[in-house]
């Protein structure tokens, strides 16, 4: 937290981030490469279906570069042999947090004590998504029925939305995430800019669902009529009507992608306009 | 690379027009958008692209995938109002089952393409997969409503007997099957403009891989912008095989004056409308999307 407060202080001083890709561009994958520190990532398994952790492995041998340069593994129920939570650059947490299970509440603490960066992956971690709908009474542990988005419970410092959470954001934020604490100044710049609408998503709340389109775009007179909405709709819920969005809302899980996906939610100009330079650093970052 | 802060990142700007008699029979301007996605689908380039073709009503856009050059021509020509192109855009990838995706569409929407592949929430396959992207330029928009508004009560002409709608030389031009010419003042029409638009800061879809718009050349022809890599690549074949005709932009005729001064226009004004937001209310902003 202490680490990104600093970072987002110095994003604000304005460097130049055109200037700044096109240098990191010339010095290349090469300095990417060269950076010898791997950060100690981790995947944490809470109330989610495994989706996530599928959606991060359909990165094939993305992962695997990830894995062999940038990151070690350090903890991850289904890929690494560790029992306790350990320390961690990277948190990836999967699932919501069940009230009933002590455990689950215990592991979620201890994760962001231990982690300099607190990631929610998924939109059971963001926002409840399907396991809002919960009522308990299954067996074997029925009274296992509350089931809250981790940042009711700590604080986060980035989303990554979805449901499942398309395997290329993952890779995104990994490869920024590595490059905001392990690259050097126009690295740290760039993944700072790149990051921070995924911060500020962490901060706005801990709730999704269709009705954010209605408050926050539509009701807010921002909406265009993209239909980039009904595209990231994972339930097809949101159709579009006279260029409008409608959703169907006994249809819509709360996952909140629609939301973060509207170009209205949030457009940061100085990234998105060196699109095609990012796509080639993260291209060349994964070669 | 030239990088205006008006007009975007752009590597040439030409004057067009489509060769293809076929196309530029019911084509907008130069034909300029059907004959690139023509021939990028015919390279191979891309296997399907999103364009904007007819509704369920007289003049209403509706976004469908288009596989064929014959798809691909019946979106031929301006529909002044929403067509929710990027709805298809996952779509694309899965019930098409499409690997290389075109896009056509407006500013915004060529906009939610890019934000689509840094930021692909909920988006997979979907950063890979778009291929190539022709943006139009755009001034503003309307919803149904509004066209049919401007159309029925202000030009006075039924939809259904419109062949073709213009906004050009200060006016909304209505062109009839039957050969009758109405055009009111565009100043008439900006109130039913849709919402949306007065917080737009671009005009010339400054992300696409190639954008294109009538303002700057002659009539029948368009002014293009050449903008990445890809887009360079495929203009250049596509000009090489003889499918444009091209004229330097400082030869024609208002030229790129004209289109930064639009540019600059929308921009400054919608800039200040987005500031104007921050203070709209009694110690209350509107939502900043840029912010
Ligand atoms: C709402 C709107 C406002 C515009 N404003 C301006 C302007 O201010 N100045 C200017 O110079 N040009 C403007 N244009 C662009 C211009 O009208 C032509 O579309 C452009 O020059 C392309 O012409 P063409 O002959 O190359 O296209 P054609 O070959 O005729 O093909 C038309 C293409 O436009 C797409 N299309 C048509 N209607 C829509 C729609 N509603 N939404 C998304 N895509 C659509 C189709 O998919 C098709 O690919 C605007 C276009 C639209 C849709
Ligand atoms: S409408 Fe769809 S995308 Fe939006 S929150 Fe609901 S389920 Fe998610
Ligand atoms: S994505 Fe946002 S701007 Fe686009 S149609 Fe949906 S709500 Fe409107
Ligand atoms: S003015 Fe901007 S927001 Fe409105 S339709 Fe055109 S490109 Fe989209």
């Amino acid at each position: 937290m202490e680490l990104l407060n600093s970072i987002k202080k110095t994003m604000g001083g304005e460097a130049k981030l055109a200037q700044v890709v096109t240098e990191i561009k010339v010095e290349a994958t090469k300095e990417i490469k060269s950076v010898a520190n791997k950060i100690k990532l981790g995947h944490v398994h809470l109330s989610g279906c495994t989706g996530c952790l599928v959606s991060m492995a359909d990165n094939n041998l993305g992962l695997i570069k990830i894995l062999d340069d940038y990151a070690d593994l350090v903890y991850g129920l289904t890929l690494a042999d560790v029992r306790h939570i350990p320390e961690m650059d990277v948190a990836l947490v999967e699932g919501s947090v069940c009230l009933q299970d002590h455990e689950s509440v215990e592991d979620i603490k201890e994760t962001r004590r231990k982690s300099k960066i607190v990631v929610a992956l998924g939109s059971c971690s963001s926002y409840g998504n399907i396991t809002r709908f919960s009522r308990g009474g299954q067996h074997n542990q029925p009274q296992h029925e509350s089931f809250l988005p981790i940042g009711d419970l700590i604080d986060v410092d980035i989303y990554i939305p979805g449901c499942p959470p398309s395997p290329e954001l993952i890779r995104n934020v990994a490869v920024m995430a590595y490059l905001l604490l392990e690259g050097n100044e126009d690295q740290k710049a760039l993944a700072g800019k790149y990051l921070k609408p995924l911060m500020d998503l962490a901060k706005r709340g801990t709730s999704g669902c269709f009705c954010d389109l209605m408050t926050d775009v539509i009701n807010q007179g921002l909406c265009m009529g993209c239909g980039t909405c009904a595209a990231s709709c994972p339930v097809r819920a949101i159709t579009l009507e006279f260029g409008k969005p409608q959703g169907e809302r006994d249809l819509c899980i709360k996952c909140g992608s629609c939301y973060g996906a509207c170009p209205r939610s949030f457009f940061n100009f100085d990234v998105m306009e060196e699109f095609e330079n990012i796509n080639e650093i993260i291209a060349g970052a994964l070669k | 690379m030239i990088e205006d802060p008006y007009l975007g990142k752009y590597i040439t700007c030409v004057s067009a027009r489509s060769t293809d008699k076929e196309i530029l029979k019911k084509a907008q301007d130069g034909g300029i958008a059907t004959t690139l996605m023509v021939y990028a689908l015919e390279q191979g380039i891309i296997d399907g692209t999103i364009v904007a073709g007819e509704g369920d009503r007289p003049w209403e856009p509706r976004p469908f995938v288009a596989m064929s050059r014959e798809d691909i021509l019946k979106a031929r020509g301006t529909k002044y109002s929403i067509s929710p192109q990027i709805s298809w855009l996952k779509e694309a990838t899965r019930s098409f089952g499409l690997d290389k995706v075109g896009v056509t569409g407006v500013c915004c929407q060529m906009q939610a393409v890019r934000k689509a592949q840094l930021y692909p929430i909920n988006m997979r396959d979907v950063p890979g997969k778009v291929a190539f992207t022709v943006g139009l330029f755009c001034m503003e928009n309307f919803p149904y409503k509004s066209l049919q508004t401007i159309v029925e009560d202000h030009a006075a002409q039924s939809l259904n007997s419109v062949k073709r709608m213009d906004i050009g030389k200060g006016k909304f031009w209505v062109y009839t099957e039957r050969g009758n010419v109405t055009s009111l003042p565009i100043k008439a029409t900006h109130k039913y403009e849709q919402p949306g638009c007065h917080v737009c800061l671009d005009y010339v879809s400054n992300l696409a891989d190639i954008s294109t718009g009538s303002v700057g050349s002659p009539d029948g022809w368009s002014t293009v912008f050449i903008r990445t890599k890809k887009g360079n690549e495929i203009w250049s074949k596509a000009v090489a095989a003889g499918l444009f005709e091209t004229k330097p932009i400082e030869d024609v005729k208002p030229g790129l004056d004209l289109v930064t001064k639009l540019a600059k226009e929308k921009i400054d004004k919608n800039r200040k409308t987005v500031e104007e937001r921050k203070t709209f209310g009694v110690n209350k902003a509107l939502r900043d999307p840029y912010a």
